[in-house]
């Protein structure tokens, strides 16, 4: 097998599966050699058997996100790590749905997927997880993720670079040795930013060393919230997809991840 | 799973917490001495109690420096009032270039300036800083029975003050509050927020801590409020701050930053020396506990 040079993440689908096809298509064509899937499959949107089947179809690699964890283990809510109310009453609303209409076959395959894995691209040996490498719903954001603690859980985890999703909103820190953490991002909902489109990455080590592409996925998202609006999903969930916005789970953003959105 | 194993120990012995990672790292740089004197305050700070004495940049830098080396993740500043003590910008220049940085304040020193400069500190870093301030009240009525005659007013001209340049507070208000723990109430006080121009609201609401000035307010903790022959699992552990974070003061490093008046909490000079497991015998470890009292943001 030869060695693996670009490969592309996939982080949270939260069951968009039109995006999780767009983004698909568009790994193909930059030629990337290996995709992985990070985890949260569901929540937020319509049909989660849809992503799964698009999913174990291309014979995607994947690792359990916490809503894997807790669909296979049957637990009563998803473990996404809110502390207030509010964020916790929408969660609620999207775990529901979503274990509802999660074929058993599915949720039982969940659980046969492992939550972490080490792969090695170029010289680099990465450490993937979906929220962090020591807990699967920690949130790591750009501006409360200090680079001495970046440093301390690779010398933890014997690993050269941490790749992880959870919190929705892409970003990479490298040193100048290439070491460092990438997070991917989400295909499911996009940035917070005020766009409609939402993200993947792809990691590529070349002579220059390991390169970072943060990239933006266009699709039909106004099909997506017509589905949700159809299953009868929260119209803030839509309201999210049709402007680029967060409407829910914002008390966990730390200060200046909150101050780029809208609420 | 990381489990962690518990010492076994006999019935009616307390729970020991591991240091599990050392992720936060509190500093009281405002010693004990504040410019209110709450009357639930759980370690009865005031403009004359000087138990703490306040840290100077120095000895905040110097253990800055042993927390980069340990990969801390997060720095939080409490006090008493930490604008109080003169060093607080530059402490936090200091800091905001090492990693996020959370200050606790009452809100009330916060002029225009000040707003200024922290607007400015914020901008130039690449972490977050946090700014909670802390009420006790739907409005004045309410809340300077509690922290002082004509504070609420005051309190609220420091949010306005940071709104204006751009910074958005987490406000914390505890229980002494009435009813804003429950759904109407905290709906009643995001209200009070957003009336103040806050578009978006941040809220933190604590339990009590029945120590300090607050034994007299209400009440002292009740012989049952105890973890005595409690276990404790991992998620349990997780949710303590006193597995993931010390407090460093004047007089060394404690388990956490409730229980500085207790000698028992010292646990060593340096942070390193205090990595060590800790006995939840003391009641205010039932309020975390039992309670779900975090300190963090």
């Amino acid at each position: 097998m030869r060695d693996l040079t670009r490969i592309a993440f996939f982080g949270g689908i939260y069951s968009n599966h039109y995006a999780l096809q767009a983004a698909l298509q568009i790994a193909r064509a930059k030629g990337v050699d290996a995709i992985w899937a990070l985890g949260d499959f569901g929540a937020f949107g319509p049909h989660p058997d849809r992503s799964i089947e698009i999913l174990r179809g291309a014979e995607i690699p994947a690792i359990q996100g916490n809503y894997e964890e807790s669909l296979s283990s049957g637990a009563e809510d998803c473990h996404c790590g809110y502390t207030d109310p509010r964020d916790n009453h929408y969660a609620q609303l999207s775990y529901d749905y979503t274990k509802a209409n999660t074929k058993a076959e599915y949720r039982q395959w969940m659980g046969t997927l492992p939550t972490s894995a080490r792969i090695e691209l170029g010289n680099k040996r990465l450490r993937l997880c979906h929220g962090s490498p020591r807990r699967i719903n920690e949130f790591l954001w750009k501006s409360n993720t200090s680079t001495p603690f970046v440093e301390r859980m690779l010398r933890d985890e014997d690993a050269d670079l941490i790749v992880c999703t959870h919190t929705g909103i892409h970003w990479d820190r490298l040193g100048p040795d290439g070491r460092g953490i990438v997070n991917v991002g989400a295909l499911g909902r996009p940035a917070n930013d005020g766009h409609t489109h939402v993200w993947f990455t792809i990691l590529e080590s070349g002579p220059a060393g390991l390169r970072v592409e943060h990239v933006p996925v266009e699709y039909d998202h106004r099909r997506l919230a017509l589905e949700m609006a159809d299953e009868g999903l929260p119209a803030e969930f839509i309201e999210t997809i049709e402007t680029g916005w967060w409407t829910t789970c914002l008390e966990i953003l730390p200060a200046k991840e909150r101050a780029a959105g809208r609420y | 799973m990381n489990l962690v194993q518990l010492e076994r120990r006999p019935i009616g012995a307390y729970p020991q917490v591991p240091l599990v990672a050392l992720d936060s790292v509190w500093f009281q740089v405002a010693g004990t001495l504040c410019n209110l004197e709450c009357t639930h305050c759980f370690i009865s700070s005031s403009p004359t109690n000087r138990s703490f004495e306040m840290m100077t940049e120095a000895e905040v830098a110097a253990h800055l420096e042993e927390a980069r080396g340990l990969g801390v993740r997060a720095y939080y500043f409490t006090g008493g009032e930490p604008f109080l003590n003169k060093a607080m910008v530059p402490i936090l220049a200091r800091t905001l270039a090492q990693g996020p940085a959370c200050v606790l304040t009452n809100g009330i020193p916060i002029t225009a300036r000040l707003a200024g400069e922290l607007s400015r500190l914020s901008a130039g870093s690449e972490y977050s800083l946090e700014l909670r301030i802390s009420i006790d009240g739907y409005d004045a009525q309410s809340n300077d029975p509690i922290r002082g005659e004509g504070s609420f007013e005051k309190i609220l001209l420091g949010v306005g003050r940071l709104a204006e340049v751009g910074l958005n507070p987490v406000i914390t208000v505890t229980e002494a509050c009435e009813g804003v723990a429950s759904r109407a109430g905290r709906l009643k006080f995001l209200e009070v927020l957003r009336a103040l121009g806050l578009s978006q609201p941040r809220l933190k609401i604590l339990p009590l801590l029945r120590m300090g000035a607050e034994e007299k307010r209400l009440r002292p903790y009740q012989a049952h409020e105890t973890l005595a022959g409690v276990e404790l699992d991992r998620a349990a552990i997780d949710k303590l701050e006193c597995g993931h974070a010390r407090m460093v003061t004047k007089k060394g490093v404690y388990v956490c930053p409730i229980l500085i008046d207790h000698p028992g909490a010292r646990l060593a000079a340096t942070l390193t020396e205090s990595l060590v497991p800790f006995g939840l015998s003391y009641s205010a470890c039932y309020t975390c506990h039992a309670e779900g009292l975090s300190c963090a943001t």
